[in-house]
């Protein structure tokens, strides 16, 4: 989705932080208890069972265009496959049925337990994928299971009819009945989501969404939430299949795994709106009535008008609103309702750190110190290049150690080595005495390495805060620690106050440095990693940076930072190391690494040995 | 013993032969997906348009009349490329081109979904509008030659198929030197390789753009075209190749022309000779787990690059 939605994606923020889940979580409960009333009460003075049928449709569609929106609008990772969960929810609880005289009380159950186990079993490979190739395996799953049921011998399988006890078998008389049992289904689905979207794992899945690698370094198991996610998803969906074969009392595999089906959970979300729980009721209340009366009015003249009115609605709304009708609306009013009081002028909050004289007691102390972090031997080839070629690096406890390097000399692979993104081919790896190989990302920060990235990767549709809050996951086991050390980070890097509440994709370049650095120290890392923290500043913001770097590194955060200008990695490192096609020319102070023969002549110029003797600082 | 051999052989033949065809229109999907970098969802209907294009040319027109009852199909195959040609550049023009090109090139994966999601919209109309149009009966094109075989020792090859094996082929090899030597060919390239950069040098993006969609789904239409005389087919066929065509273009690695064609080849291969082993209705499961195990144990040759960029 070119404008994927969510919670805290609407332009303006609003209000203060303090506890607005709970208010927020109310005030759904109280819109969703409404809207079921309303909806029942409309659907038990009709008398047409046509347009009661049509009614419980609407439910059961928007039970399943929320179970797409669990895994899909939240996480980004588009399905085209959940007729796959659909259609075996309704296939178990038919098969048990029929074949073993098992009620649908048990039956959907039952489905809801096998389209979970097949949410992990497709989920676990699938994941590996990305992009277009996650999209395209996902449609393959139902495809591929509607012609099994075939082959099966499960063209068309009717529910036998109870007459003696239909209760017991969820066969009622009485249409009104099944409205009621999908508006249960859906208020259930609605739950769920509400949970999701206002908890730790909804928002690591907005995370995810927004920037995956980013999600991944700030401490977030990506591969299990998006384990959750499907497993929720496969649940919701399965039921929803379940209760519309029972509604339906017949299936087919083109009705249960057919394209349409996948396509139609989609469309919902879409349509409503991605990312909110009112998306896929909004969607289906609309697209629902629409297709089936167009269907009823002219189906035997035009008998794919259902078909087009669907792609004629994706089309629409891509075209017109991407992010969907909620959001299109939520947005009109929240421009509205910021017309009406235009915010006071952003105050700048100023560091409230000076600069460090030059301490010459501190390097001297430095010098004994321990190495917190060590790479011996650390080699990695793409292909025939040699990206890192036998690294040894020694960073001591509490220094500030900078690594220098022309373009291409493997600085940032390095980094990437370290946390966990790419492993590497030979070679240790060890912080404080434990090895770090094997260990994924966010393994890696749990264990105390934060990092910031040369390409700035905020989660651009959350506020400075839920940024930072993200990072503090991983440093809090509760959401209100993680919210504390949250305010704590931005109060370090000068972001308290107004500025939290700014959504990130409107940041200046230097804010967006300062909330990846918020959001690394969130994790309350014992090292940071910062990759070009300075690239892209002028003079002047890279003056208000340096205190701050060095206040985190006086409060006992060790320092690793990739730096191209020169002048400013002076004043600040205390060591150096200068990397070039993949392998350390020197490491030492600066002043010793600066005068080394190889790295001037080779990247640095004579002007610099000046420099070096004569520092600045 | 022997006979399993004679009938492996006959499959082999078999699958060759519809290989080429698949390969040709894998190529279409290959090219749009080179030169935009947009998965089209809608690739197997527009297929379908091709097949019908090309029934009522034979039928309607009276193409059969004018060129006898064996060569009109195939030169209605060949007709149906630039009539769709010509659809594809419309909807590209009035359509697509609102959510691809260049002011998009530089998104994430995230714009291609939304352009995944209207390709998905294009092809519900388009099953749904075809099933209006031309109505659910399944038809095919009559030609003498779906009936003759040549025998090969052992072998039979449907001449129909031969055929249509045959001009798949030269298409693919005409479409490959178009590709690599013309200048148009080498501004589709550039936009492919960096939509950005090109724009500054003069290419117009858009255009190759749209020229690059009604390449694809005109020579996909041709394919579709030629094997509507082997077999029966109803609006709703799209889906059915849908899969068969990403199958063949991720198995030659997303993007490649040559690619493409050989994975299409390959997927006709297997399909043809999983009835060797599987009941007839699995093949096209056969399809999708072959394809996933290809997604799955080569994702680094296809993905390019497993992480992004930090």
């Amino acid at each position: 989705m070119s404008a994927p939605s969510g919670p805290g994606r609407a332009p303006v923020a609003s209000g203060s932080d303090r506890a607005p889940e709970t208010n927020n979580s109310r005030r759904q409960l109280i819109a969703i208890g409404v809207f079921a009333l309303v909806f029942l009460a409309v659907g038990m003075v009709v008398t047409n069972s046509y347009y009661q049928l049509m009614m419980t449709l609407v439910l059961i569609w928007a039970t399943m265009g929320l179970s797409w929106n669990v895994l899909s609008g939240y996480s980004g990772l588009v399905s085209f496959g959940q007729a796959a969960f659909f259609g075996l929810g309704g296939y178990t609880m038919t098969i048990a049925f029929v074949k073993f005289g098992i009620t649908p009380w048990l039956g959907i159950p039952l489905g809801v337990v096998v389209g979970v186990v097949a949410g992990v079993l497709i989920g676990l490979p699938t994941f590996r994928l990305r992009g277009h190739y996650f999209g395209l395996s996902m449609l393959a799953y139902p495809l591929a299971m509607l012609y099994v049921f075939e082959w099966l011998g499960y063209q068309e399988v009717s529910l036998p009819m109870k007459r003696e006890n239909p209760i017991a078998f969820a066969q009622f008389a009485d249409q009104r009945m099944y409205i009621l049992l999908a508006m249960a289904f859906l208020i259930v689905a609605m739950l769920i989501c509400l949970k999701v979207e206002g908890s730790r794992f909804g928002r690591s899945l907005l995370a995810i969404k927004q920037n995956e690698p980013a999600a991944e370094a700030a401490g977030i198991n990506t591969l299990r939430q998006k384990m959750v996610a499907i497993m929720l998803s496969a649940g919701i969906a399965a039921a929803a299949g379940g209760l519309y074969a029972n509604v339906l009392l017949v299936v087919t595999p083109q009705t249960m795994f057919g394209m349409l089906i996948s396509a139609q959970a989609l469309i919902m979300s879409l349509f409503g709106g991605v990312g909110t729980l009112w998306g896929p009721v909004i969607g289906a209340a609309i697209l629902v009535p629409l297709a089936e009366i167009l269907h009823g009015e002219l189906g035997s003249v035009l008998p794919g008008i259902q078909g087009v009115v669907y792609g004629l609605a994706i089309i629409i709304i891509i075209l017109v609103a991407p992010e969907g009708i909620y959001w299109r609306v939520r947005d009109h009013f929240a421009a509205k309702r910021a017309a009406a009081n235009p915010e006071p002028p952003e105050q700048k909050v100023a560091a409230k750190v000076e600069a460090r004289p030059a301490e010459p007691a501190d390097r001297r102390a430095l010098e004994s110190a321990k190495p917190i972090l060590t790479l011996e031997g650390v080699t990695l080839a793409f292909g025939g290049l040699k990206a890192l070629d036998g690294v040894n690096l020694s960073i001591k406890q509490g220094a500030i150690h900078g690594i220098i390097g022309p373009n291409g000399a493997g600085k940032t692979t390095l980094f990437n080595v370290i946390n966990g993104f790419i492993p590497p081919a030979t070679g240790r790896i060890e912080f404080e005495g434990k090895s770090l190989l094997g260990l994924k990302p966010h393994q890696v920060c749990w264990r105390g390495v934060g990092r910031t990235f040369q390409v700035v990767r905020a989660f651009p549709r959350m506020t400075v805060l839920e940024n930072v809050i993200t990072g503090a996951f991983a440093g809090s086991p509760t959401d209100a620690g993680a919210r504390d050390l949250a305010h704590e980070a931005l109060e370090r890097v000068g972001l308290a106050g107004r500025q939290a509440q700014a959504i990130a994709g409107g940041l200046t370049t230097k804010q967006l440095r300062l909330l990846e650095l918020a959001r690394a120290l969130a994790s309350r890392p014992r090292i940071l990693l910062l990759d070009e923290t300075f690239a892209g500043l002028a003079h002047d913001a890279i003056d208000d940076l340096m205190p701050i770097i060095r206040q985190v590194n006086r409060e006992g955060v060790t320092i690793v930072i990739i730096e191209h200008t020169m002048q400013a990695m002076v004043k600040l490192a205390d060591e150096f190391s200068v990397l070039n096609h993949g392998k350390v020319l020197a490491s030492g102070v600066p002043s010793e690494v600066v005068r080394d023969r190889a790295v001037i002549e080779a990247y640095l110029g004579k002007k610099w040995i000046d420099r070096a003797e004569n520092p600045v600082a | 013993m022997e006979a399993f051999f004679i009938d492996f052989l006959q499959a082999a033949a078999a699958g060759l032969m519809v290989g080429g065809t698949y390969g040709l229109m894998c190529v279409g999907l290959g090219i749009i997906f080179g030169v935009m970098r947009v998965v089209n969802f809608a690739h197997g209907d527009f297929m379908m348009l091709g097949m019908y294009v090309a029934f009522y040319l034979v039928g309607m027109l009276g193409l059969g009349k004018v060129f006898g009852p064996s060569a009109a199909p195939i030169i209605a195959a060949l007709a149906a490329g630039p009539v769709v040609f010509l659809f594809g550049i419309l909807l590209h023009r009035y359509l697509i081109a609102r959510v691809t090109g260049a002011k998009v090139a530089s998104a994430d994966a995230e714009g291609h979904y939304t352009q995944i999601i209207l390709t998905l919209g294009v092809s519900l109309i388009l099953q749904n509008g075809g099933l209006i149009l031309f109505g659910s009966l399944p038809i095919s094109i009559q030609t003498p030659l779906s009936r003759e075989s040549w025998e090969l020792g052992p072998v039979f090859v449907n001449q129909a198929r031969t055929v249509s094996f045959v001009i798949a082929v030269v298409l693919a090899l005409v479409l490959y030197f178009f590709l690599a030597r013309s200048r148009l060919g080498k501004a589709l390239r550039a936009a492919a390789d960096n939509p950005v950069a090109a724009s500054y040098v003069g290419v117009d993006v858009d255009r190759a753009h749209r020229l690059a969609f009604g390449l694809g789904v005109g020579i996909t239409a041709i394919g579709g075209g030629l094997i509507a005389s082997t077999q029966t087919f109803q609006p709703y066929i799209g889906f059915d190749f849908v899969i068969v065509m990403f199958a063949g273009v991720v198995l030659g690695g997303l993007g490649s022309i040559l690619g493409a064609f050989w994975g299409g080849l390959t997927i006709g291969m297997v399909q043809q000779m999983s009835t060797l082993i599987l009941p007839h209705q699995l093949q096209n499961t056969a399809i999708f787990v072959v394809f996933l195990l290809i997604i799955f144990f080569w994702p680094r040759g296809m993905f390019g690059r497993t992480w992004e960029r930090t």
